[in-house]
């Protein structure tokens, strides 16, 4: 209760912190510091949802997300600039299910030297060219937040480890290294604030992270350099999986589901350079499944290919379309349609989806009228994301929008289908 | 008697300019050389204020560090420190008069460099009343000129010159007023297609810094809107010696804590 009420008197905070927002602050020994942060207020309803009568908040009423947060950020620099500290905590309140809680967004020391530099702590990367398709982003995302209507930066989740970026020669290389024991899995939708497939729906969840041995580190490289005026990336993973995969514990006498996280290696590519009167992208990315490479255990998702083409183009003033094509090739097709348990929906072989985004800014970019959507020509599935912003001042913005799921049931964004929601984000930032 | 000779051509050359004012052309070269391309680089703490019709204020300050690359090429280096919403963003320009710039956008909290489609250089640059162009300039090919008269603009001596786009443009004719002394332009006016004035550019503040004259202060007044917007540069230095490798993605990532320090 205490902790509630702590986290309640942070929340609180957001009116006086915005009077110490400080660009310029002097420390000990010539450092120099500054604190920034935001305040948001978060609320999505869906209007298919299903109320839970034991529920003490909003969650009885529709309310799929009701979240006020306090997002800190602190910095401080050396005098030469070669340390850097950032600190992100956050705190917040979910009126859905009357929960208070802290987290760190993120957290790293930064050391930089003229040709190389480590990064310590929790922090957020990405990779790669797609725009929501990830092939060699293979750092966590939260599913969860992005499909509760918060804002599209919560899809990504730090990771704890250590980055390193070395410049020689003009070829860049980023390499990363999460010790065993820090795994971050991604975070999908809730199963109880979710419609969604369940396969094992009377059985109690298990969940099983990898162990805390040596070979268990996840290792992540990109190397990349631009080559006639085209940027050139190279990426490798050794990791693991991080959508669980899920399995009863005993086949015959069940008495639990687990959910566990096989093993991943990925090799992929990426290239970028103007063309067409725009940008073109191009991605691709061997998924190898270390823990199944015949493809013969069901629970485990066989091996992949994957690839993406991209095309970006300035329509007309402050207007921008993007169009993506995404393909994903089960490499063990044969042997997975003979390991399917009876009953459960079979996957096909081929995954494909069309994503196309459209911004457009007016009123001296205060005002944002943009458009995503996914479509699968295979499977006929599709996801629609429109959303209006404005910006009141340099500190307040808001945003109304909404996902909307379709499509045939058995498609997989299809049977999202009952999760469409309308959301509203007022964010302040000071 | 070499010497004699030469000294004899600068004194014939010096007599004949004087003589005959510089061509539309000539003046339009060293103007953008001078706004656009003074010294070899540049650092730069800008402070750009927007201020709408209703007298409303937004304000953006960023760091701009520019190089240039040789053969009319630049490459611009920003960096945000406000609006706290978008600290820590990044942009990087490169620029080559005929072609489109090239642009990568860095957002921290995704730790995300977008490469920008920029086919349009006259869109506005960050919500401003200044364009891409405005900031980086225009390509000489794009425009035909005309020296007009020539005529003072607070009490400095200027070429008056119209520039008339070649293809479509967001204005249809522009009047500028060079500075014959420093070839800075002072004050440029728009014109739409209805061939009327709807943006006002006045170089409100000139000094030289490090040896070369430098506009510290501009204001770009969109006179149909009432919207308008002053930007000034403080901390103004040539010639400090940025490298290609400030203009990477990975300075993006990781910003170069040696030039955009002093937060």
């Amino acid at each position: 209760m205490d902790f509630r009420r702590l986290i309640r008197a942070a929340l609180w905070l957001v009116v006086p912190a915005t009077a110490f927002a400080a660009d310029d602050i002097k420390l000990p020994a010539d450092w120099r510091g500054s604190l920034h942060g935001f305040g948001l207020v978060n609320y999505s309803v869906q209007p298919d949802l299903e109320s839970s009568p034991d529920s003490d908040g909003l969650g009885g009423h529709g309310f799929l997300l009701g979240e006020e947060r306090l997002q800190l950020k602190l910095e401080a620099r050396s005098p030469q600039g070669a340390v850097h500290l950032l600190a992100k905590p956050e705190f917040h309140h979910d009126a859905v299910d009357e929960t208070f809680g802290a987290d760190l967004r993120e957290g790293y020391l930064d050391y930089a030297r003229d040709a190389w530099g480590l990064r310590l702590g929790r922090q957020i990367l990405t990779w790669g060219v797609g725009d929501l398709v990830f092939i060699n982003d293979v750092f966590p995302k939260d599913y969860a937040a992005f499909f509760s209507g918060r804002p599209l930066e919560y899809l990504k989740l730090g990771v704890d480890g250590l980055s390193a970026n070395v410049h020689t020669k003009g070829i860049t290389a980023e390499f990363v290294v999460v010790p065993p024991g820090l795994f971050t899995p991604n975070q999908l939708p809730p199963r109880e604030r979710f419609h969604q497939f369940d396969p094992f729906p009377l059985l109690p969840r298990e969940t099983d992270e990898p162990d805390v041995r040596i070979e268990n580190t996840e290792l992540a490289l990109r190397l990349y350099r631009t080559l006639a005026e085209t940027e050139v990336s190279l990426y490798a993973y050794h990791g693991f999986w991080r959508n669980y995969a899920l399995e009863p514990d005993d086949p015959s006498m069940p008495a639990a589901a687990i959910e566990f996280y096989p093993r991943l290696v990925v090799f992929g590519a990426s290239a970028r350079r103007a063309g067409l009167g725009g940008v073109l992208g191009a991605e691709t990315g061997y998924y190898y499944s270390a823990d199944d490479p015949s493809g013969t255990r069901a629970a485990i998702e066989n091996s992949q290919l994957r690839f993406l083409l991209t095309y970006q183009r300035q329509i007309a003033r402050d207007f921008i379309a993007s169009l993506e094509y995404y393909g994903e090739w089960m490499q063990n097709f044969d042997a997975y349609r003979r390991t399917v348990p009876a009953g459960f929906p079979q996957r096909p072989q081929w995954r494909d989806l069309i994503g196309l985004r459209l911004t457009k800014l007016l009123h001296y970019q205060t005002f944002k009228l943009s458009w995503f959507s996914f479509y699968s020509p295979m499977a006929g599935g599709f996801f629609l994301n429109p959303e209006l912003s404005y910006q009141f001042t340099d500190g307040l913005w808001a945003a109304l929008g909404g996902s909307v799921f379709g499509g045939p049931t058995d498609s997989f964004l299809g049977q999202l289908g009952r999760n469409d929601i309308v959301y509203a984000t007022v964010r302040y930032s000071f | 008697m070499k010497t004699q000779i030469v000294l004899l051509r600068v004194g014939l050359g010096l007599a004949s300019a004087m003589a005959h004012p510089p061509s539309a052309d000539e003046i339009a070269t060293k103007s953008l050389q001078a706004f656009h391309y003074a010294g070899q680089d540049m650092s730069a703490r800008v402070v750009m204020t927007l201020v709408s019709k209703g007298g409303q204020q937004r304000v953006r300050e960023l760091t701009l560090l520019r190089r240039n690359s040789g053969e009319d090429r630049q490459k611009y280096f920003l960096y945000f420190h406000r609006p706290a919403e978008v600290r820590g963003t990044a942009l990087l320009v490169s620029t080559e008069p005929a072609r489109d710039a090239d642009r990568w956008l860095f957002v921290p909290a995704l730790n995300l460099v977008q490469r920008i489609a920029a086919r349009d250089a006259e869109s506005s640059f960050v919500g401003s009343d200044f364009s891409y162009q405005d900031v980086s300039g225009r390509p000489l090919e794009a425009d035909t000129r005309t020296l007009l008269r020539e005529e003072a603009v607070e009490g400095k001596p200027c070429y008056v010159m119209e520039s008339v786009p070649k293809g479509r443009a967001s204005f249809t004719r522009k009047l500028s007023w060079i500075d014959r002394a420093t070839f800075l332009p002072l004050k440029e006016e728009f014109y739409d297609a209805q061939r009327e004035l709807f943006k006002v550019f006045t170089a409100d503040k000139v000094r030289e810094v490090d040896g070369l004259p430098t506009a510290t202060r501009r204001t770009m007044k969109n006179v149909k809107r009432g919207h308008s917007t002053e930007v000034v540069f403080q901390q103004i230095k040539y010639n400090v010696g940025l490298t290609e490798d400030v203009f990477t993605e990975r300075s993006l990532r990781r910003p170069p804590g040696q030039w955009i320090s002093g937060d």
